[in-house]
């Protein structure tokens, strides 16, 4: 207490004589004791105390600042310095800062790439100038157990909406879903082009905000005008001015064009809304009225909030605006399927899609998660590499490291320099990473499946490189720095320093690291490999080979069916044709309301259903289990279902063959046949319950044709293409193949297939890279030793064992860290698909015997050189 | 080229040096000025003052004896210059002859 009274505080004494000039010192120190005392004599020693901190604190004043302080006078020469003996050691050693350098900027490029995706992924729909207030309605039904979540809704939905709930919402709009459709514009329907767009009623216009460059907005209330993008427009009407003219879509409906708006930014879910046209205009098409009902779940909704509404609070509002009204009316199925409709926000579109027992489980937001951390990880083994190079190759810098503090450099400033190579380092790589991300954007682009560009105009972006460079300068460089700085002179000096023990221990720890993270890539590729191969392989039960579809445009086609199939099978080439309402490759069509003896009176029943013409089945060559095919010798085939196995389980039918289906309100329907399981719907997915039914009218959309031999495809092509232009000249007349339809199952996983092996091959060669380095300078240190060693009759062999070993060690220890890791997180990918490969122990043999080839050759390629180095030469030295 | 006008605050300071004469170092100078005016000031903001006042030349200092009472420290002692007395005047001329063309002074003197 005594001592506290009689001195000022010593800590910000001290802090005063730190900053504060020397030839000001006495004086100020003079005053603010005195002023301390005065203070002691009035007031307690802590008021007295807190004062003179005061007093220190405004002595931080420009004039009374020390030259090596005050930011004015920097002491640029040391820097300078600082950075020229940075650039004199990468000069001096090329092969040690190439692989320093390189393996940076390949980490950074891929930590580059990586952020513009995450970016790209986060800033999805993000352009919609009224991205906050923008929902689409969701609907979660009950399915005998099942719960689905889906965007279809009843057209019926949104006009409850707008009257019943209109002061939530600004704008409601009934949406069709996104289609190909037919545009044709001239006299004679000349110019005739294929887009993507949707029906939707007029407050899309505003809910999407269009940038209009021709015409307003509101043009959709008109319900015979359209709209066309930027792009769809030029594609029709060139240089003229579309505005006015008259436009065909499909073959039926006709509207004029009342806007041109700017094309929606690509990276959002309305990119491909290419043109869109008037919801009223859809309602005049052919069998429209076959889907008005409240339980036909065709269409999409749309809705802006207002102002003050909160989203949460609204769909919890708006959850009964079906079952209110569908549950007294049994036609849509009396409410049987709990119907709850709720919203989900823009922002969650493109990342959380994933609906699970009527909750928002996620979706690609884990991917994004997934890219991002190995982004990081393999910035981190770029990282490593460099600590390790650069702790390893401290013995060679150990002298200057202990001459600079003979001389009295501090600990800090060592630091600093340290630091500030690393930065010189780290910022050399940055500029040939950019180099790379612009030389491997257009590949990553074809990868992702993106058009992403490096926002150049940006200034947050070159801000974030810059603190990117920064920060990795640090991560990488602060461990060395601080390693090689803290050497004592004394014994650096006089060459007892033998580099350290706790340094390469560390050493071996990152290594170790590094070769877990590409390990588990590795084991992850294979998997995602495996997977792809084991679903491509499976057995599908039908024939899809040389079966070529033709989408029907209108109903002109639909009404010659029969003519246009017989002038088809004229050409030897084609051996049968048959229309269906979807492709066999993707039943999506789904049907309810069924009923038949014996069935559980609490079973919310769901079939994929397809119909076809006859010869379908025959077609796809499918195997008939039991009964028969459908024929045309039957009339009463008309009224006929033939079910797939899994069908005749979940109907709980020992016989089928013979039994009565009622199909709503149509029926019955006899079961004339049970065919064996075909994989008709998504390959990952298990067979769903499919019946199959002969059809003839509307429903029908492709004319599918098997032709013959592979040899005479062309003909038949050209032969197919004829028949159809007689027939139906107003349309472009497109086919495709259905084997590339099915190969459209494996776009995503393949994409992330190849992603995996990107970043897994980066990985695996970044940590070589890192293991080369060390290795050489092991070899380095050894040169003596090793030349010892020969001369008293080591073989090569021994020798290379001798330097390999520690390597080979360090790789099997990250192997047996890996596989626990890698066996979790792809049991956990693997568990999403319901038809799946099995996790083998191959797969991690394979992982485990590739890291350790490759790191042998890795490591063997320095160690031989030396090892068959002649002893003389090492040993002269001396 | 120094700025050669005087501020409010520099000119109180200014003031005080010549008031407290052989007294006049920056503690001192800052108590004055509390004492004077009820304001508070930092001894360094007053320091920063008087350093840039002896800048423009319209003070000088030496440093004086050692005192027990500050451990031993000498202290700055800061004397008015002739072109600190000048300023001085100068200051106080413009105020009076602005205050004399002020109307409301010469009309209602003491009214508050």
């Amino acid at each position: 207490m005594a001592d506290r009274r009689n001195a000022p505080p010593k800590l910000a004494e001290r802090l005063l004589n730190w900053f504060v000039k020397d030839d000001l010192a006495e004086e100020i120190s003079g005053d603010l004791e005195e002023r301390y005392f005065e203070d002691v004599k009035e007031q307690s020693s802590f008021r007295a105390a807190f004062n003179y901190w005061y007093q220190v604190i405004h002595y931080l004043r420009p004039f009374a600042l020390r030259k090596s302080i005050s930011i004015t006078s920097m002491n640029y020469a040391m820097y300078r310095s600082h950075f020229k003996i940075g650039y004199r050691n990468i000069l001096s050693d090329k092969w040690y800062s190439l692989m320093n350098i390189g393996g940076l900027a390949l980490g950074m490029a891929a930590t580059l790439l990586v952020g513009i995706w995450v970016y790209d992924e986060l800033s999805y729909n993000r352009k919609f100038e009224n991205y906050d207030t923008i929902a689409q309605v969701m609907q979660t039904q009950h399915f005998s157990g099942e719960i689905k979540t889906g965007v279809n809704q009843p057209m019926q939905l949104a006009p409850v909406l707008r009257t019943t709930y209109g002061d939530y919402f600004r704008h409601v709009v009934t949406s069709s879903f996104t289609n190909n459709e037919l545009l044709t514009i001239g006299e004679n329907r000349e110019t005739k082009i294929t887009r993507t767009g949707n029906f939707m009623e007029p407050g899309i216009a505003h809910i999407l905000s269009l940038q209009m460059l021709k015409g307003s907005r509101d043009a959709l209330k008109d319900p015979t005008s359209m709209l066309l993008s930027e792009t769809t427009a030029r594609a029709l009407f060139g240089n003229k001015d579309p505005m006015g003219q008259n436009v065909q879509i499909g073959t039926m409906i006709e509207a004029q064009v009342g806007g041109v708006y700017k094309d929606l930014p690509l990276n959002s879910d309305f990119a491909d809304l290419t043109f869109i046209a008037p919801w009223e205009l859809l309602k005049t098409t052919a069998n429209f009225e076959d889907r008005v009902g409240w339980g036909n779940n065709w269409f999409q909704t749309y809705v802006q909030l207002s102002d003050n509404a909160d989203i949460t609070q609204v769909s919890t509002l708006i959850k009964d605006a079906k079952y209110n009204h569908i549950k007294n009316d049994t036609n849509a199925g009396g409410g049987d399927t709990k119907p709850v409709v709720h919203l989900h926000p823009m922002e969650k579109w493109h990342l959380y899609s994933r609906f699970e027992n009527g909750l928002n489980t996620g979706g690609a937001i884990e991917r994004v998660w997934m890219f991002g951390i190995i982004g990081i990880f393999i910035l981190l083994l770029a990282c490593i590499n460099f600590m390790n190079l650069s702790t390893a190759k401290s013995v060679k810098r150990a002298r200057e490291v202990g001459i600079r503090k003979t001389i009295g450099s501090f600990k800090n400033q060592l630091v600093f320099q340290f630091l500030s190579e690393s930065l010189l380092v780290v910022a050399l790589a940055f500029v040939f990473s950019l180099l790379l991300v612009l030389a491997g954007l257009l590949f990553f682009n074809d990868l992702t499946g993106k058009m992403m560009v490096l926002p150049y105009t940006n200034a947050w972006f070159w801000l974030l490189c810059v603190l990117f460079i920064f920060c990795t300068g640090c991560v990488a460089g602060s461990y060395p720095a601080f390693y090689l700085s803290s050497f004592r002179p004394v014994k650096v000096l006089k060459g007892t320093f033998g580099g350290g023990k706790g340094a390469s221990n560390l050493r071996r720890a990152l290594v170790v690291f590094q070769f877990t993270i590409s390990v588990v890539l590795i084991i992850g590729t294979v998997t995602v490999y495996r997977q792809i191969q084991h679903v491509k392989e499976r057995p599908l039960g039908y024939d899809k080979n040389q079966i070529v579809y033709v989408p029907i445009n209108g109903p002109e086609v639909r009404n010659r069916f029969e003519t246009i199939r017989s002038e088809l099978l004229l050409s030897n080439n084609l051996e049968e044709v048959a229309a269906s309402d979807v492709l066999v490759t993707g039943t999506v069509v789904t049907n309810s309301g069924f009923d038949w003896k014996g069935k559980d009176p609490a079973m919310n029943e769901e079939f994929r259903t397809l119909r076809s013409t006859h010869g379908f089945g025959e077609m796809i060559d499918w195997e008939i289990k039991e009964g028969r095919d459908f024929s045309r010798d039957f009339k009463s085939d008309s009224l006929a279902f033939v079910i797939n196995e899994t069908a005749a389980s979940y109907m709980n039918l020992k016989n089928p063959v013979g039994e009565m289906v009622q199909w709503g309100s149509m029926g019955p329907f006899k079961i004339v046949g049970v065919a064996k399981d075909m994989v008709t719907n998504s390959p990952y997915e298990q067979i769903k319950p499919t019946i199959f039914t002969l059809h003839y009218g509307g429903f029908l959309n492709f004319i599918n044709i098997k032709i013959g031999k592979e040899e005479a495809t062309q003909e038949a092509l050209a032969h197919i293409e004829k028949v159809f232009q007689k027939h139906d000249p107003k349309s472009l007349f497109t086919y495709h193949f259905l084997e590339e339809q099915y190969a459209r199952n494996f776009i995503d996983e393949e994409r992330m297939g190849k992603l995996v092996t990107f970043f897994a091959l980066l990985a695996i060669f970044i940590s070589c890279l890192g293991i080369l380095g060390l290795s050489v300078f092991v070899a380095e240190q050894r040169t003596k030793e090793i030349g010892v060693r020969k001369v008293l009759g080591a073989s090569v062999l021994s020798l290379w064992k001798l330097l390999t070993r520690d390597f080979v060690v360090l790789v099997f220890i990250s192997c047996c860290i890996a596989i626990p890791i890698g066996y979790y997180y792809m049991n956990e990918w693997i568990r999403e698909y319901s038809y799946r490969t099995e996790l083998s122990w191959w797969v991690f043999a394979v992982a485990v015997i590739g890291t350790l080839a490759i790191t042998l050759l890795t490591v063997s390629f320095q160690s031989i050189k030396v090892a068959v180095n002649n002893p003389v030469k090492s040993l002269k030295t001396e | 080229m120094k700025e050669t006008r005087l501020g409010e605050f520099e000119e109180v300071i200014l003031l005080l040096v010549g008031i407290l004469e052989q007294e006049a170092y920056a503690l001192k100078v800052a108590d004055e000025f509390e004492s004077q005016t009820g304001r508070k000031v930092s001894i360094g903001a007053t320091h920063s003052t008087l350093d840039r006042l002896s800048k423009k030349g319209f003070l000088t200092s030496e440093m004086g004896k050692p005192t027990a009472q500050r451990g031993g420290r000498r202290k700055r002692i800061y004397t008015i210059s002739a072109t600190g007395q000048k300023a001085l005047s100068a200051s106080k001329e413009l105020r009076t002859s602005l205050w004399k063309q002020f109307p409301a002074f010469i009309n209602f003197t003491f009214q508050t």
